[in-house]
């Protein structure tokens, strides 16, 4: 029993949504309760492969021959600090390639964008045979390179600076837990190529107002100092935008909403530092975003920067 | 507890600050900043302007006004006192937005439809295509389907026809020569810059009632919303004190009046059959294969029947069907030639090597599905230009009609040289060929942003000769956007801009003789 605070202190986790059109894979790299200790550096690589056939058009779902199939690739560097037991500083940087079926439409490529987040356990306490613990996450995300937004449904992301807040509450009892977190994403506007856009209307300007978005999660599974096996549940609203209209293209300020059901595994290998997770995720039903089928896996390392005492 | 509390705060609080001081929203659109227009030149002259298809202005039936004196005339000013004296923030912002000017607000409600109808119709389950009706304008996909010839076609009718109206409403007012409510009662507040204008019939009225008439055969789904923004102009016109009701009723008339002959010329100028049949559509391959040329065949999936392949038949405005034929250029090279293959591969280096910037002139110039379409983006250039010039409202109309009648000539002899030669896209010669905007429906040969562009660049240039090469920079510009979007060969881009500025050319010799002076 006096070992299961050690559950919640691992390495850095990931689990990709990727709501193409547009990516937001790099929006969720600090969902879950586990910590990494301090002066310990976590480091790992992570890919991704997300596909979608059909898609949604405001409520109407349908394919695009013209599209095909849309997969996107994604590897993604990812970073985990121990600033101190109780605060994670996290990184991620993914690059991300698009590639459409059908049609003509070029696929793009390129580095998306950086988030940096900071991941602080406010509170932890035994309750009963378990421990609840409560974390406050804080994150923001900025372009890494000048790509292209204003290109949908080929493009690699939107292109916003975005920051976000979440809450995470996980409760463990032995080697089963459950989870919820919920976050908001406030998102900049983004400068496109265009001056002039239709959206519900004719807009003469350059700048594209980004709707803000929520998301919420409850996953629940079971997490031993080696293995971690979960089910995962989300779901992300756009606080805003608008429908693709009957036969439109897609455009960066669309409604994006998307309920997704996955599964993630993770293994430690003991005393090594090395730790493989895998897993993937289904968007059930969604609304202005492809009906993705996501598959990741990466391999992470642990460094202890402490000083040795073995 | 306590003590935990307080030790959250200041993290609590940086974060706060953080997030909600991090985020930039607000989006200004350009045209909300648009001056009261204030004319440098009231163009009293206008009378005498050589009107497009009107024939005599004295002909139209303009009741003489109400006396100054009359009870009736002294009823409409007391209407604008009464409205004037509690105006709320609302009807001040409609004050503010219809002071630009009519012919401008107008044009830009016209480009706003034309994106929102602009959108190529979904297939039906079995891969073929419905195609709107205009005899039922609300059934999917409804009418009109607003692509670039349609579009041309739209603006060129509204600007002549709002044009043609104002030249009649100057005769009007130089007959009736009423003055103004501000100049007739000191209690009336003018609410825009007064003018010394005659102002019966109210020049805002003509130009609502024209396009009322025109936008019921051009966009007749979206009558209700028309009327409504009419309605609301008129409404302006009395708040700002500017015209009597009167004024605003014998301008309508007159406007939907002048309107019902550029009405009568479109029902009849064979855009309603530009479509073509799918007999019709059969026959095209043969244009490209008996040349020993490839034919051009639709790269959507399902085929789409290639848009408006009739369009060469309509009527242009500045010149007859002979015209069109003797303005084809030569033909495109033929595939396989060395200069074909040549240029292919032109194409596929910008499909694969495209720098950050050039896909950028390809998104800044792709005026595809759901936008403005390319004469639309020229309107958009000549808005922001004019609104800098203080033009009277006439003058903006007819500056409007001439560069709108060039684009719609440009795109029928656009459309004749695509139908005529009917040769292959690259993409369809190269599959390799992957596109940075989405490729239109229709033949190459000759770009259709370039014809669009060299016409437009060739008639502002013309009227605002002060602005150098700035237009013919952007012409140039949005023609090249073609060939880095892998869309078009070099050729179709440069021979383009060149049957553009001929077509353009036409507008210039209208200009220089129609009585208005640059």
């Amino acid at each position: 029993m006096k070992s299961l605070p050690l559950f919640l202190y691992r390495c850095c986790l990931i689990f990709c949504s990727c709501l193409a059109f547009s990516e937001i894979a790099s929006a969720q790299t600090d969902a879950d309760a586990l910590m990494i200790p301090k002066k310990f550096y976590c480091a790992g690589v992570l890919y991704t492969n997300s596909s979608w056939t059909n898609y949604w058009e405001g409520a109407y779902k349908r394919d695009n021959g013209n599209i095909g199939k849309l997969s996107t690739n994604i590897y993604t560097l990812i970073g985990n600090y121990g600033l101190t037991n109780k605060l994670d500083i996290l990184f991620s940087a993914p690059y991300v390639t698009t590639n459409a079926s059908s049609g003509t439409l070029a696929g793009q490529h390129g580095l998306q964008d950086i988030t940096l987040t900071l991941k602080w356990l406010a509170f932890q306490s035994q309750i009963g045979k378990g421990i609840i613990s409560m974390h406050a996450i804080a994150s923001g995300s900025i372009p890494l390179s000048n790509y292209e937004a204003d290109f949908e449904p080929v493009s690699i992301g939107l292109h916003s600076k975005s920051v976000a807040i979440r809450g995470l509450v996980n409760y463990q009892t032995g080697r089963f837990f459950i989870a919820g977190a919920g976050q908001y994403v406030r998102r900049n506007d983004i400068i496109i190529d265009r001056n002039s856009y239709y959206t519900t209307q004719l807009v003469y300007s350059n700048q594209v107002d980004i709707p803000n978005a929520n998301n919420f999660i409850v996953s629940s599974g079971y997490r031993s100092l080696r293995f971690n096996a979960e089910a995962i549940f989300s779901q992300t609203t756009t606080l805003g935008g608008f429908d693709i209209r009957k036969n439109d293209m897609p455009f960066p300020s669309n409604t994006m909403n998307a309920t997704t059901a996955g599964a993630l595994f993770k293994y430690s290998f003991s005393n090594s530092g090395l730790e493989l997770t895998g897993g993937g995720n289904y968007v059930l039903k969604g609304r202005n975003v492809g009906q993705a089928a996501t598959v990741f896996g990466g391999v992470f390392y642990l460094f202890d920067f402490n000083k040795k005492t073995k | 507890m306590k003590k935990r509390i307080l030790y959250m705060m200041p993290p609590l609080v940086i974060a706060a600050l953080v997030f909600f001081g991090s985020c930039k929203k607000g989006v200004i659109d350009r045209t909300t900043l648009y001056p009261v227009l204030n004319p440098a030149n009231i163009d009293l002259n206008a009378d005498t302007w050589k009107p497009i298809l009107i024939t005599n202005a004295s002909a139209f039936n303009v009741a003489a006004p109400d006396a100054i004196a009359s009870p009736a005339y002294v009823a409409d000013l007391n209407e604008i006192k009464a409205l004037q004296s509690n105006l709320s923030s609302d009807q001040k912002a409609t004050i503010k937005y219809w002071s630009a000017g009519a012919v401008l607000r107008w044009n830009e409600i016209l480009r706003d439809l034309i994106a929102k109808h602009n959108l190529p119709p979904y297939q039906n389950a079995d891969g073929s295509y419905p195609a709107p009706n205009s005899a039922n304008p609300f059934a999917y996909p409804q009418f009109p389907f607003s692509n670039p010839p349609y579009a041309a076609r739209a603006y060129a009718y509204v600007s002549a026809a709002q044009y043609d109206a104002l030249v009649a409403a100057y005769y009007f007012k130089k007959l009736y020569n009423r003055t103004a409510p501000y100049t007739n009662d000191p209690a009336v507040q003018a609410l825009v810059p007064k003018s010394a204008l005659p102002s019966y019939p109210s020049e805002d009225a003509v130009v609502a009632g024209a396009t009322v008439e025109m936008m019921k055969l051009l966009f007749p789904t979206e009558i209700p919303f028309i009327e409504q923004k009419a309605a609301e102009e008129m409404q302006y016109r009395l708040m700002a004190g500017a015209n009597v009701r009167g004024e605003l009723n014998a301008g309508q008339s007159l406007g939907t009046q002048v309107a019902d002959v550029f009405a009568a010329r479109a029902r009849a100028d064979r855009a309603g059959k530009a479509i073509g049949t799918s007999a019709q559509w059969a026959l095209l391959p043969a244009h490209a294969t008996t040349r020993g040329d490839q034919a051009w065949i639709s790269l959507e999936s399902p085929q789409r029947p290639p848009m408006l392949p009739l369009f060469n038949k309509v009527l242009p405005f500045l010149f007859d069907t002979l015209t069109v034929v003797k303005l084809r250029p030569g033909p495109p090279n033929m595939a396989g030639s060395v200069a074909f293959n040549q240029e292919a591969a032109e194409v596929l280096s910008y499909s694969k090597n495209s720098t950050r910037g050039q896909q950028a002139i390809v998104e800044f110039w792709a005026d595809g599905a759901g936008t403005y379409t390319p004469p639309g983006h020229w309107n958009a250039i000549a808005a922001d230009e004019f609104v800098k010039q203080n033009y009277s409202e006439v003058r903006w109309a007819r500056n409007l009609a001439l560069l709108n009648m060039a684009e719609m000539d440009a795109a029928i002899v656009c459309w004749d040289t695509k139908y005529f030669y009917f040769n292959q896209r690259p993409s369809q010669a190269n599959p390799n060929i992957k596109t940075l905007t989405g490729i239109p429906n229709f033949p190459s040969y000759s770009s259709g942003h370039s014809n669009f562009s060299g016409a437009a660049s060739t008639i502002l240039t013309y009227l605002l000769p002060d602005r150098g090469t700035k237009f013919t920079d952007m012409a140039n510009q949005a023609a090249m956007s073609r060939l880095y979007g892998a869309i078009h060969y070099r050729s179709d881009c440069e021979v383009g801009l060149v049957t553009g500025n001929a077509v353009g050319q036409y507008a210039v010799k209208r200009a220089q003789t129609d009585g208005a002076g640059n």
